[in-house]
């Protein structure tokens, strides 16, 4: 029973202005299938636990600590994250030039397996995935996220979750940017790969159109580096018609 | 339209340098703005000879020179060269004829003339020419290896002609040792579509000056590639000239400088004739101390060349501190009447996006400068047009990137 747990997490990050904390203390435990929402308005931190816990080297750990298993995360490398089986869907997607999805899916297939995966079986799987997420086959040959439109980059994310089968994900906004049908699609193919592998899931979001085809196990509300309030689906909806000012006004961000 | 009555030259300050600055981690300088300005010599006015003696003793001031390591290419600049034949390999092609030919040969001086005193002096030096002649319009391949030139100071010539209508695609590999000035001349007849590629894999302490001569007639088309790798200076300058209306020439590099390299490239494109053509596209990777690249890259539009087309650009990566390149684009118009003129030109460190990107999907640091650099190259890289080489050549890239030291 796999599980990731973060415990008392504080996290700075260096600017022009100096040094600033984002995230003032963050406890939570994901274990294996379940899924988590964390909501919260724009600021509060989502993003920087999420590139946290993916290792992103901007992002200092202050205080806290991030474990996978038991296993302490925070000070490892990013690739080793990675091949403890941690996996973060990205807001932005980076584009890298020259570099072809096939290729970069190999490699990294390779990278986290130790060695390359059999060619016909490999092969036949990514020509499966791609076509569940209604991703036209010339995709393969493009370079990695270049020229994709907003909506094929979440997609391309959710292929390489997929594909890579961590044990914890973490989807920041994959939703955002996406029309009904591509949400749908998404949200297929997280749910295939939680039937699938069982993994554990983050998911970071605005809107509950999304937990509407994953259905979250636990709904976090966050703000201001924090934890603000935990609660089962219910807490979606009541924020989505209410708003995060009950939080901002107890908190007194601003 | 208003035409500007003088010429109009633009782009005099844009001179890039960038260095990676130990002192600031994160930080990439782009470049240092117009602290270089330096006015900009007519490049049409440029002194010309075939003849070492006329050029004035080489100072390393000169425009042509300032950013090269003199004194390693004085034996080039000055010395006496040997001029005799030179050992080639290659599998005979019904359509290419390649043959010695005399130094008098009318085909001598048919694409261009020596603007440096190095190419004046193997041009003063050569015995007879390598003529390597295509005719026939189904495209003829052929590939010369170098590899046994014995790394005395030496001469050479080469004459590339693609008849008209026809077409090929020529590979000149180059290996071993050598201390070779040289001038590559390349006439692309009216209607001929011609690819030329020059690689360089040279032996560590080789030595290479090259100037290549491209004369493109009417409607013809030129793809020139050089891709610079190993050797300790490698200066590959071309000059094209569209002298007939229609004419459209594509010029790529692709280099990787490791520690003390230095490879230089000056590009001249002359738009001498109606509605031509030319697309610059150049891109270095740099690693380890002392690694220097130099590109400057100079475009004329020249009255005559109406409706001219014409973008330049060219981008370095840098890899690690120590590292410079200078980045100069010249842009001289003539005319007002133009399709199309523009240049970019930038050199910027590693992206760690990117870098995180890669790691957070499994991938080693150095797996995924592997992967960046080979994709930041493969635009070049794949327009070489013989995908054994392209595969010989990006395995090439990937064993550069190997530190020094490093286990391979
Ligand atoms: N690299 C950085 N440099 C400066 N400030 C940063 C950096 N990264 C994050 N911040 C700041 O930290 C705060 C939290 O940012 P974060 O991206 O985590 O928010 P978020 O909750 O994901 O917001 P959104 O809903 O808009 O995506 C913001 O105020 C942001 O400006
Ligand atoms: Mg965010």
């Amino acid at each position: 029973m796999s599980v990731l747990e973060i415990h008392d997490l504080h996290v700075s990050v260096e600017t022009e202005q100096g040094k600033i904390d984002i995230l003032k203390g963050v406890d939570l435990t994901v274990n294996e299938g379940e899924i988590h929402a964390i909501m919260g308005p724009n600021g509060s931190g989502k993003s920087t636990l999420a590139y946290t816990i993916a290792g992103h080297p901007k992002y200092h750990v202050e205080r806290g600590s991030i474990k996978l298993d038991g296993n302490e995360m925070t000070g490892l490398p990013v690739d080793e994250r990675a091949r403890a089986g941690l996996f973060l869907a990205m807001q932005y997607p980076v584009e890298i030039p020259g570099v072809a999805v096939t290729n970069f899916l190999r490699t990294a297939k390779t990278a986290l397996d130790g060695e390359a995966p059999a060619l016909r079986g490999w092969t036949k799987d990514v020509r499966e995935a791609m076509k569940n997420l209604r991703m036209d086959p010339s995709f393969a040959q493009r370079n990695v996220n270049e020229g994709f439109s907003g909506g094929e980059k979440k997609r391309h994310e959710i292929l390489q979750m997929e594909l890579l089968k961590p044990k914890f994900a973490i989807l920041d906004e994959t939703d955002s940017g996406l029309d009904v049908d591509a949400l749908k699609i998404v949200a297929d193919g997280v749910n295939r790969a939680k039937t699938e592998t069982g993994l554990g899931l983050l998911v970071i979001t605005h809107y509950t159109r999304i937990l509407r085809y994953i259905q979250p196990d636990f709904v976090h509300v966050f703000v201001d580096g924090r934890v603000a309030e935990e609660g089962g689906p219910e807490l979606a909806d009541r924020l989505e018609a209410e708003g995060y000012d009950r939080f901002l006004t107890e908190t007194s961000v601003g | 339209m208003s035409a500007p009555a003088s010429p109009l030259t633009t782009d005099e300050g844009a001179h890039q340098q960038a260095q990676l600055d130990p002192t600031q981690p994160g930080r990439a300088p782009r470049s240092d703005g117009g602290s270089s300005y330096v006015p900009v010599q007519t490049r049409s006015e440029r002194f010309k000879s075939t003849t070492t003696s006329d050029f004035p003793a080489v100072t390393g001031r000169e425009i042509e020179w300032k950013f090269s390591p003199i004194a390693k290419l004085r034996p080039l600049i000055e010395g006496e060269l040997d001029g005799g034949a030179w050992h080639y390999d290659t599998v005979a092609t019904p359509g290419v004829s390649i043959a010695w030919v005399d130094r008098a040969d009318a085909s001598v001086g048919s694409a261009g003339v020596p603007e440096d005193r190095a190419s004046a002096n193997a041009w003063t030096s050569f015995e007879r020419a390598l003529a390597i002649t295509i005719d026939g319009d189904e495209i003829q391949d052929l590939a010369l290896e170098r590899s046994r030139l014995d790394g005395a100071p030496r001469a050479a010539h080469t004459i590339i002609t693609a008849k008209k209508h026809s077409r090929g695609h020529i590979v000149l590999h180059n290996s071993g040792a050598a201390q070779l000035a040289e001038n590559v001349e390349i006439v692309v007849e009216d209607g001929a579509d011609l690819t030329v590629v020059s690689v360089q894999q040279w032996n560590d302490d080789a030595i290479h000056l090259a100037s290549h001569f491209a004369r493109v007639g009417r409607d013809a088309k030129l793809r020139h590639v050089v891709v610079s790798l190993d050797g300790d200076v490698i200066r590959i300058n071309p000059s094209v000239h569209l002298v007939s209306e229609g004419a459209d020439v594509e010029l790529y590099g692709a280099y990787f400088a490791t520690s003390g390299q230095h490879i230089e490239q000056q590009v001249f494109v002359d738009h001498n004739a109606p509605k031509t053509k030319s697309r610059v596209t150049y891109k270095g990777a740099l690693q380890g101390r002392g690694a220097h690249t130099v590109w400057i890259g100079d475009v004329l539009i020249r009255q005559s060349a109406a409706g001219t087309d014409s973008y330049e650009q060219n981008r370095n990566l840098l890899l690690s501190d120590g590292a410079r390149a200078d980045s100069i684009p010249n842009l001289e118009i003539e005319t007002g009447d133009i399709a199309g003129a523009g240049h970019a030109s930038a050199s910027g460190r590693f992206d760690d996006e990117q870098l995180f990107y890669l790691q957070a999907r499994g991938i080693s640091e150095e797996e995924a400068r592997r992967l960046v650099v080979r994709g930041f190259l493969a635009e070049i890289v794949q327009r070489i047009g013989s995908p054994e080489l392209q595969t010989r050549l990006e395995s090439a890239i990937e064993l550069a990137l190997v530190p020094e030291g490093a286990p391979s």
